[in-house]
């Protein structure tokens, strides 16, 4: 539990210059990430914890004021990079919310069980991760080594293992085939083992409850006020999931149960990304059992597709059709509006508010980027708690700095 | 049909029906109620609709909005600042804003799971003086995550938060020299011998 400090006078006030100041990254491997915490330590208990941050910031927002709809995707990748994929039909989720696009039924499907591994990817690693800042190594194996399975699904499907640029608007890139719904059905059905696996090493193990329980906890009520999302606002017991509150893609199909806790510490929320886990593999096992046949993509008299390549090289209107869409005075048509669409990222809610003005190139492309205001809140959680703690909560939240800092 | 336009669904979806009882038309009417002329505009055909509010008592606004029993949005989504400029002489006509800073909050209500959208309008500089950035009051009190999301958009559009706590650049460091998500931001040529463009 975090201690009640008894002397609450100011950092900076003459009789507690026996304080000392910790500078915590930007190097270190607990980070994962380049991130920097200046630490007021009084013997090993954190007075206070200031972040800096911004080590990656690579303009990422400005970016998408230049690059198109299509473009910008590469960018959306590289912020999230431990669930690319979440990234890319979050934002075009955003763009086919501004343009007003219905995808097709299997588009649909393919881009939530696309979003549903890489729920799986983001919270393999943060579980195995976190078990490795705290000293357990094992978790972490196993882990990656399901996440290499998903890596090889993923390339199996787009050609990419990491930044995989899937999506298009209106679309996928590519289609899949048998082949890939039968790696995705092996691998759901192997995935379970796994998982049972690091739930021996992990749930039970009296190191890891010790490191974790009662460290760093949120309460329902500090959740809401730093509008807290995603698996930590639910291990606080904040009963608040997109995919049921405001069904997007093919979730309103499927049988499952949003995870909650009512612990708010970094077990609850160890706790909440396991069994969410297994809620996913219950999608998988629906959605990939039930993909519809059809067009990945909508029509083309949409103006927003490419055309087959056939087409193209074979046919004129194709040829026209493919520079009506990719040359950078035409584009398709958007609308003066603007729109905030958010999906559930593995994460939190991740969402992108963007000022279309008549051109395909976001006016304002804004991220609502679940770490960012994650690791706005690690100064009240980390409050009162020892050196070794920070490490823990750090590991809890899945801080991405490239996410963060963008 | 595949590919068919279609409306979005309404701002309020048929899912929230059971949870949500209030319409942006009544968030409007008892806004203008309690604040009369303090409450500028309303957009409830857009797809998003929104609420503007003049940026003298926003905070006050925002507590109210916070507070007030039939609203409770005790949740800030998102924040973002844009800034509203066609550099470009040609285009301006076709550009359809006057040059303005616009900062939007999205809101949630967890008690009545709706969300909101409130716009505050600025102008590019305070009072026309180029370098002068606008003030706008802060509401970090209120939604403690606004806290970041006002030093964020201090740092990349330039806005004056006041009454923040710490309203210091957040993304990029300390002794940069302007605000890049502003339209008219140049990129400096040299920062510290480090050679830019």
């Amino acid at each position: 539990m975090p201690l009640t400090l008894a002397d609450s006078s100011p950092v900076d006030s003459p009789d507690r210059e026996y304080l000392w100041t910790l500078n915590f990254g930007p190097q270190h491997p607990a980070t994962h990430t380049t991130l920097r915490l200046v630490l007021t330590l009084d013997g090993e208990n954190v007075v206070s914890a200031v972040p800096h941050i911004g080590y990656l910031h690579s303009g990422f927002e400005k970016l998408g004021e230049h690059l198109d709809f299509n473009q910008y995707v590469t960018i959306v990748d590289r912020m999230n990079y431990i669930s690319p994929l979440a990234n890319e039909i979050s934002w075009h989720h955003a763009v086919e919310t501004l343009l007003g696009i219905e995808l097709t039924p299997r588009c649909i499907y393919i881009r939530t069980i696309c979003a549903e591994l890489m729920r799986l990817h983001d919270h393999l690693l943060n579980v195995g991760t976190t078990a490795l800042d705290l000293g357990a190594f094992t978790a972490f194996l196993y882990a990656f080594t399901q996440r290499e399975k998903i890596y090889d699904i993923v390339e199996y499907a787009s050609g990419q293992r990491f930044h995989t640029s899937y999506t298009r608007v209106g679309g996928v890139l590519f289609d899949v085939n048998n082949d890939w719904v039968n790696k995705v059905r092996s691998f759901v059905n192997a995935f379970g083992e796994t998982h049972a696996e690091i739930h021996k090493l992990l749930t039970r193990n009296r190191i890891f409850m010790d490191r974790t329980k009662g460290i760093g906890v949120l309460t329902k009520e500090d959740a809401i006020r730093f509008s807290a999302t995603g698996p930590l606002a639910r291990a606080s017991g904040v009963v608040r999931d997109l995919r049921k509150d405001e069904p997007y893609l093919a979730y309103r199909d499927f049988d499952f149960k949003v995870v909650c806790s009512q612990g708010g510490d970094c077990y609850a929320r160890y706790l909440v990304r396991m069994q969410e886990m297994l809620e996913s593999v219950k999608i998988l096992q629906q959605a990939i059992e039930n993909i519809p046949a059809g067009p990945i993509n909508i029509a083309l008299e949409t103006d927003v597709v490419l055309p087959a390549k056939p087409a193209v090289y074979r046919s004129i209107e194709g040829l026209i059709q493919h520079f009506e869409v990719i040359m950078p005075n035409r584009g398709f048509p958007v609308p003066h509006d603007e729109v905030y669409a958010a999906t559930e990222s593995p994460n939190g809610e991740l969402g992108y508010y963007i000022v279309g003005d008549g051109t395909p190139r976001a006016y304002r492309a804004r991220t609502r980027p679940p770490s960012y205001i994650h690791f706005a809140m690690f100064p009240h959680m980390v409050k009162g708690h020892q050196l070794s703690d920070v490490v823990a909560i750090l590991g809890s939240l899945n801080i991405i700095a490239a996410e963060l800092d963008r | 049909m595949a590919g068919a336009r279609r409306r979005r669904a309404a701002p309020f979806p048929d899912s929230f029906r059971p949870f949500s009882t209030v319409t942006i038309n009544e968030i409007h009417s008892r806004l203008v109620q309690q604040f009369g002329d303090q409450i500028t505009g309303l957009n409830a055909t857009a797809t998003d609709p929104w609420i503007e509010v003049a940026p003298a008592r926003w905070d006050e606004v925002a507590l109210y909005l916070r507070d007030d029993e039939a609203l409770r949005f005790d949740s800030l989504t998102n924040l973002t600042g844009v800034d509203y400029l066609e550099t470009d002489p040609k285009k301006a006509p076709k550009f359809g804003h006057e040059p303005h800073l616009e900062v939007v909050f999205h809101l949630y209500s967890f008690v009545h799971r709706c969300r909101l959208v409130v716009k505050v309008k600025l102008p590019r500089w305070k009072n026309d003086v180029p370098g002068e950035i606008p003030d706008c009051p802060s509401v970090a009190h209120i939604w403690s995550i606004a806290d970041w999301h006002e030093r964020e958009a201090y740092d990349l559009v330039g806005i004056n938060f006041t009454g923040h706590p710490n309203l210091v650049r957040i993304l990029c460091v300390e002794d940069w020299v302007g605000h890049p998500l502003r339209k008219d931001y140049e990129f400096p040529l040299e920062y510290h011998g480090i050679r830019g463009k």
